[in-house]
């Protein structure tokens, strides 16, 4: 890493507060660097708001106070717009349900987040969504419906989806969650080899604390607050 | 090519729930066609009409009448003044046009115009037994023919006849067929002047509109004169037009120069033409509604597609999809269905036209006919399908605004 260039992402005391009668502080004052090419667990106990630490680190929610910046840009006074335009080239989600699109084949979810950035043709972007069916060992699903594959292969095509326009940063909350052992192992690879091989960042909220322990680093999240 | 990726959403959400889909689109195709179907026959027979009385009725007919009575010469003389007056009594006057040489002459001299004098009454026909209230009309031949078409509907005889043949009478189809006269009979007219004449029947016509048919008949001037003992009397100007549309202004014109009721044929046929103008009223709500119908079907598949696809809109969002994109997606598939209905409604509507136009009846109304009169044009198309579109479009926007609105964290928050 060039000392040069800015962290993956950062977040810089940030805090999210559900408004109502009683209000519930879900994230408070997290100061946080992901450097490129590291693989981070959040972990901690259910509530503890490691996924809604997430959703802000990936521009899916907002902030109540503090901010998140991506290589650099501050997205504190960013437009829905811009948010959304962030997330589609710079950052891949992956969820615990694989949400992939019933009605689209494996491929054709793939291709979804390339079509929808638009920096490829469309043969370029079947090459592109194929190629990384591939490499996750699904190139034989590829023309398969989400539903006639089994929840690990699933889980596969929605992190091949997360890749798609080769974003820098992967966020995935709680991946292995429906997936055996095994399985689980198998997915926790891939992220740690994005990371190493590939240099991308990526961030795991996951409940497991062996798979947690595989990652570069690991945070512990308590009542909203990153612990020790 | 591949698809936008948001049509490319949008049909397979559609074809996904085909059912439903189909159910949207038989609402909007059918409503299409009816729109196209109904609005062909109704201003199919309304045109007609309008086309047949254009070109059968004089365009202006100036009457012995005054639009107002006159006013008394004390109501004149004090205008502001609250005036009571009692035991009036009407002027028995001679019914007719006065000066009307005179009027004749000034109108012949207008270009664009032709007119024609006449002398109108009610007569009683007597024939086999058979006593027949008609109308009867005094014409001039050779100028009626320049103001009427009632040369173009004789069925049998000609308008000369009236000329050649001494007491010559030409009779409407309809009354022909009460009475069962046939041509050259001789029938017994009898005026409520009391003067009697035998006439020969030397010609029937049929206008097409049925009221005419029934009612009309004509002789020469000079015998509708003697049959009314009004020697040199004209209480009708007939006026044509080459331009139909110039009717209305120059029968206002004609009556502030003359005084007399001219009545354009607007005015003439006022009753049927507000007729139509309520069934207008009627028939295209009636038929607009069944595309509001449609739409509450579209509007409801949308809404469940919405409902349905909480999950997918959660991922579309976080990977990326403004709030613009979701919403087109959903608009797109109301857009779909409108245009699909539409196209397939084009198709069914002119099927149902050609349908009707092959069906052969006999019909008398206010005008007769042998089956449907139709009235082919693309404005119904369009009318119908910008309709059905922007219903569609608009059914869709409701649901499809909702969704753009989601919040993605609620939904994969709630979703595992």
């Amino acid at each position: 890493m060039s000392e040069a260039s800015p962290p993956a992402l950062e977040a810089r005391a940030l805090t999210r507060e559900l408004p109502g009668p009683v209000p519930v502080t879900l994230v408070r004052g997290i100061d946080l660097t992901i450097a490129p090419g590291e693989f981070v667990a959040i972990t901690g106990p259910s509530g503890s708001g490691k996924s809604s630490l997430l959703y802000l680190l990936g521009l899916l929610d907002r902030p109540t106070a503090g901010t998140v910046l991506l290589s650099g840009e501050d997205t504190i006074g960013s437009s829905p717009d811009r948010l959304a335009d962030l997330r589609l080239a710079r950052i891949g989600f992956v969820f615990q349900f694989h949400f992939l699109l019933p009605e689209f084949s494996c491929l054709a979810n793939v291709e979804i987040p390339i079509r929808k950035l638009g920096r490829l043709g469309g043969t370029a972007a079947r090459r592109r969504a194929s190629d990384l069916l591939e490499q996750l060992e699904l190139g034989e699903h590829r023309q398969k419906l989400p539903e006639q594959l089994s929840g690990g292969q699933r889980q596969r095509v929605a992190i091949a989806r997360a890749l798609a326009n080769d974003p820098p940063l992967i966020l995935a909350d709680e991946p292995t969650g429906n997936l055996d052992s095994r399985t689980a192992a198998l997915v926790f690879d891939i992220f740690r080899d994005l990371a190493h091989t590939q240099g991308r960042s990526v961030v795991v909220v996951t409940h497991d604390a062996a798979l947690a322990r595989t990652a570069d680093r690991r945070i512990h999240l308590v009542d909203g607050r990153i612990e020790g | 090519m591949a698809l936008p990726l948001a049509l490319d959403i949008a049909l397979r959400h559609l074809l996904h729930r085909r059912r439903q889909t189909l159910v949207s689109l038989l609402g909007v195709t059918l409503g299409v066609a009816f729109f196209i179907a109904i609005s062909a026959m109704l201003q199919g027979f309304q045109r007609d009409f309008i086309s047949r009385i254009i070109d059968i009725q004089p365009h202006i007919i100036v009457m012995d009448e005054v639009r107002e009575p006159p006013r008394q010469p004390v109501e004149r003389a004090f205008p502001d003044a609250a005036i009571l007056l009692h035991g009036l009594k009407p002027r028995e006057e001679t019914r007719g046009l006065r000066g009307a040489r005179n009027m004749l002459a000034t109108l012949e001299e207008a270009s664009g115009l032709h007119v024609a004098p006449a002398l109108s009454g009610n007569v009683l026909i007597h024939f086999g037994g058979k006593d027949i209230s008609v109308n009867i009309t005094g014409i001039t031949p050779d100028q009626e023919r320049k103001v009427t078409h009632i040369e173009k509907d004789l069925l049998s005889g000609t308008l000369d006849a009236l000329y050649t043949t001494s007491n010559a009478i030409i009779l409407g189809e309809g009354v022909a067929k009460k009475a069962g006269i046939r041509k050259d009979d001789l029938i017994t007219v009898v005026s409520p002047a009391g003067v009697m004449m035998k006439m020969k029947v030397v010609a029937l016509f049929s206008s097409g509109i049925t009221v005419l048919d029934n009612f009309d008949t004509y002789v020469l001037l000079k015998k509708a004169q003697v049959l009314q003992n009004r020697p040199n009397v004209i209480n009708r100007l007939k006026i044509r037009l080459d331009d139909v549309e110039q009717a209305a202004p120059l029968a206002a014109r004609i009556e502030r120069q003359f005084g007399y009721r001219a009545e354009p044929w607007q005015e003439q046929s006022r009753n049927v033409l507000g007729i139509y103008v309520i069934q207008n009223a009627i028939m295209y709500p009636t038929v607009s509604a069944i595309l509001i119908v449609a739409c509450f079907g579209i509007f409801n598949v949308i809404s469940t597609v919405v409902f349905e696809k909480t999950r997918d809109i959660g991922i579309m969002k976080s990977m990326g999809f403004r709030d613009s994109d979701v919403r087109l997606v959903f608009v797109m598939e109301g857009l779909i269905v409108g245009i699909v209905g539409t196209l397939i409604g084009w198709l069914i509507g002119w099927l149902l036209i050609e349908f009707m136009a092959s069906l052969k009846f006999e019909m008398e109304g206010f005008v007769k006919a042998q089956g449907f009169v139709l009235y082919r044009t693309p404005r119904h198309y369009l009318i119908s399908g910008g309709m059905a579109v922007l219903s569609a479009t608009l059914a869709a926007w409701l649901p499809a605004r909702r969704a753009s609105r989601l919040n993605p964290v609620d939904i994969v928050r709630g979703a595992g």
